[in-house]
């Protein structure tokens, strides 16, 4: 009997045994995968939550000095350790908003031609130059503004907008002051040139998710292109530019070499769209090479990233949820 | 005849008011198409300015020291060597740390979690990380690797690059991933492979080449950035190999050169900025053609 059971043991058993083994093996190698997959996953999430929290800590000691009057105030003077996110808040959503002003409609001229009016033939080269757009570095688009935009701007546009606009009652205060080249206006131009390739490239995107039968129905009525677009694509796709607008208004507020180059740098709110100002990301850049560790400036500015951060944040969270149904299906 | 079987049928009843009013219509038409001409006329145009501008000063001021010589005070004649090889060092670390963790959350997202609570997160993390402000990205690494390790180093710099490589990487994986018909996976698993085995030796091999255009597109968007570097690697002028001193890198020695009021060093600028240019356009064709291809 005992011996019956060795005998069997030693001879059912390898097949089994190399069996369990071959499948337990599978078992450790697909355990151990799933495992650095989950974790890699984990791990970008985490890196999120540490990007939030060792911006808020290391801006910490200013909210703490300033309060809240730290988003509000205008002041910014390292002589006597007062600083205040104000100005650059400021000077962050106008060039923003400014830069989105000049870039949806031609974002929109773009994505219609693509769309709609170019020829099978030019369709790729075409949305390829706009997509070589929009990788071109920051840093090229700041030398280009600074030395080929900021002399036009300084020599021939701004002297021509101040002698026209800058007359009439109420615009003579969005125009006026001297043609330095750099200012508000500029940064917002270069800025509007940069979110350009993005706002397109999606409106292209979305504009091409509109099912052919709708819009043939249209041209069937007789609609004309222009009346499909309006009455057929548009309102189609409306979340979803919006959303691609979003996406294109979260990069225009980070973006730091390009408006370093050309925004004048000055901490005081202008009246003028012509006049120097500066923004949370040109702030950052160029007075941090100026601050000394555990000073109150380098937590200032730690501050004014976190502010950032939490501005992005919503409006990047808000365009993946406006472009996220369209996109998706 | 029309006419009297719908005397209410406004165009019928009209000819001129129909007739004005198609011409207004097809008019309004046009003019929207030849403002969308003239848009699309002006994105081209502000390309082959930069372009333009780029090989206009670059090329004027390229030529073999560029490439030969160190980054010398004002004056005296020098290159941009160093620069180059910090950029192209820490480039590389940068995207050696960057990819892995990457093709390992796009496989996750797309072979594992899917739909997941865990997952929509990750992926919504990976978004917002994907269009964060860079320099952010700098202040946070600065943080935790500069402060912490008592000066600016070369790795901190690649960190940094490695983190904006990072959801680039998961993008174009999770979206290769997703292309790939579940009946290859099927036949694969038929065949009593383990899932891992699945996916390491077919569903990669065979999303390869859009994973490698990933790779390529996240290499040319990192090659380019300045801000991240300033807080973390923040250049050098003398000439160091070292990863954990501060380090040189092309973007920042252009954003130096080109605020200075020297005109050689300006002129190198210019020279930097057309190498980087060619690089990152460069290799973007590549990985378009290479997607294409596929």
């Amino acid at each position: 009997m005992q011996q019956a059971a060795t005998l069997s043991a030693q001879t059912a058993p390898p097949p089994t045994h190399e069996l369990r083994r071959g499948r337990s093996s599978g078992a450790l190698g697909d355990a151990i995968f799933a495992a650095a997959c989950r974790s890699a996953g984990v791990l970008v999430l985490l890196l999120l939550g540490a990007i939030i929290l060792e911006l808020f800590l290391g801006g910490l000691q200013a909210f703490r000095t300033f309060g809240p009057g730290f988003v509000t105030s205008t002041e910014w003077d390292p002589v006597q350790e007062v600083f205040g996110a104000g100005v650059s808040i400021y000077g962050t959503i106008v060039t923003a908003v400014l830069a989105l002003i000049m870039a949806v409609p031609l974002a929109f001229g773009v994505a219609f031609y693509l769309t709609e009016l170019a020829p099978a033939w030019l369709k790729r080269p075409v949305g390829t130059a706009v997509e070589l757009l929009a990788a071109v570095p920051s840093i090229i688009y700041g030398m280009w503004g600074f030395f080929l935009i900021v002399p036009f701007m300084s020599t021939t546009l701004q002297p021509f907008i101040i002698d026209t606009l800058g007359t009439l009652p109420v615009l003579e205060n969005l125009f006026a002051g001297p043609p330095f080249g750099t200012g508000i206006f500029t940064a917002a131009l270069i800025l509007a040139i940069m979110v350009l390739p993005f706002i397109a490239a999606t409106m292209r995107d979305v504009f091409e998710t509109v099912p052919p039968v709708y819009k043939e129905s249209a041209y069937g009525l007789g609609c004309t292109q222009w009346e499909v677009v309006r009455s057929v694509v548009l309102p189609y796709t409306r979340v979803s530019v919006v959303g691609g607008i979003m996406l294109g208004l979260g990069r225009a507020l980070g973006e730091t070499m390009a408006v370093t180059f050309v925004i004048g740098n000055a901490n005081r709110i202008s009246t003028s769209l012509f006049g120097p100002g500066n923004t949370i990301a040109s702030v950052v850049a160029l007075e941090f090479g100026e601050s000394e560790l555990g000073s109150l400036k380098l937590s200032a500015l730690l501050g004014l990233g976190f502010i950032l951060f939490v501005i992005s944040f919503i409006v990047l969270a808000a365009s993946r949820f406006l472009l996220r149904q369209r996109l998706k299906a | 005849m029309s006419a009297t079987l719908h005397p209410a049928s406004g165009p019928a009843k009209d000819m001129r008011v129909a007739a004005a009013l198609g011409r207004r219509r097809r008019a309004t038409s046009h003019l929207v198409k030849f403002a969308c001409y003239g848009a699309t006329a002006v994105g081209l145009l502000l390309l082959l300015s930069i372009l333009g501008t780029l090989f206009w000063n670059g090329f004027a001021a390229l030529n073999l020291r560029v490439f030969t010589d160190m980054t010398r005070p004002p004056g005296s004649e020098g290159g941009l060597l160093n620069p180059i090889i910090g950029s192209l060092i820490q480039t590389g670390i940068g995207t050696a740390i960057g990819t892995p963790i990457g093709l390992l959350v796009g496989t996750y997202l797309a072979e594992y979690a899917k739909n997941s609570p865990l997952a929509n997160a990750v992926r919504f993390v990976s978004d917002i990380l994907l269009s964060a402000p860079s320099i952010l990205i700098g202040l946070f690494v600065y943080q935790i690797l500069v402060v912490p390790f008592g000066g600016f180093s070369g790795w901190a710099g690649s960190v940094a690059l490695a983190i904006i490589v990072i959801p680039i990487v998961v993008r174009t994986t999770e979206d290769m991933l997703r292309l790939l018909p579940d009946t290859l996976r099927e036949a694969v698993i038929g065949l009593g492979a383990p899932k891992w085995k699945m996916i390491t030796l077919v569903c990669w091999r065979a999303a390869a080449s859009g994973i490698v255009t990933g790779v390529l597109l996240a290499v040319a968007r990192v090659a380019g950035e300045t801000a991240p570097l300033l807080f973390t690697s923040l250049g050098n002028l003398n000439w160091s190999l070292s990863l954990s001193a501060p380090m040189s890198s092309l973007p920042i020695t252009i954003f130096a050169y080109a605020g200075s009021p020297y005109q050689d060093w300006i002129a190198l600028a210019w020279a930097g900025a057309l190498i980087i240019t060619l690089g990152v356009l460069g290799l973007n064709i590549v990985a378009r053609s290479l997607l294409r291809r596929k």
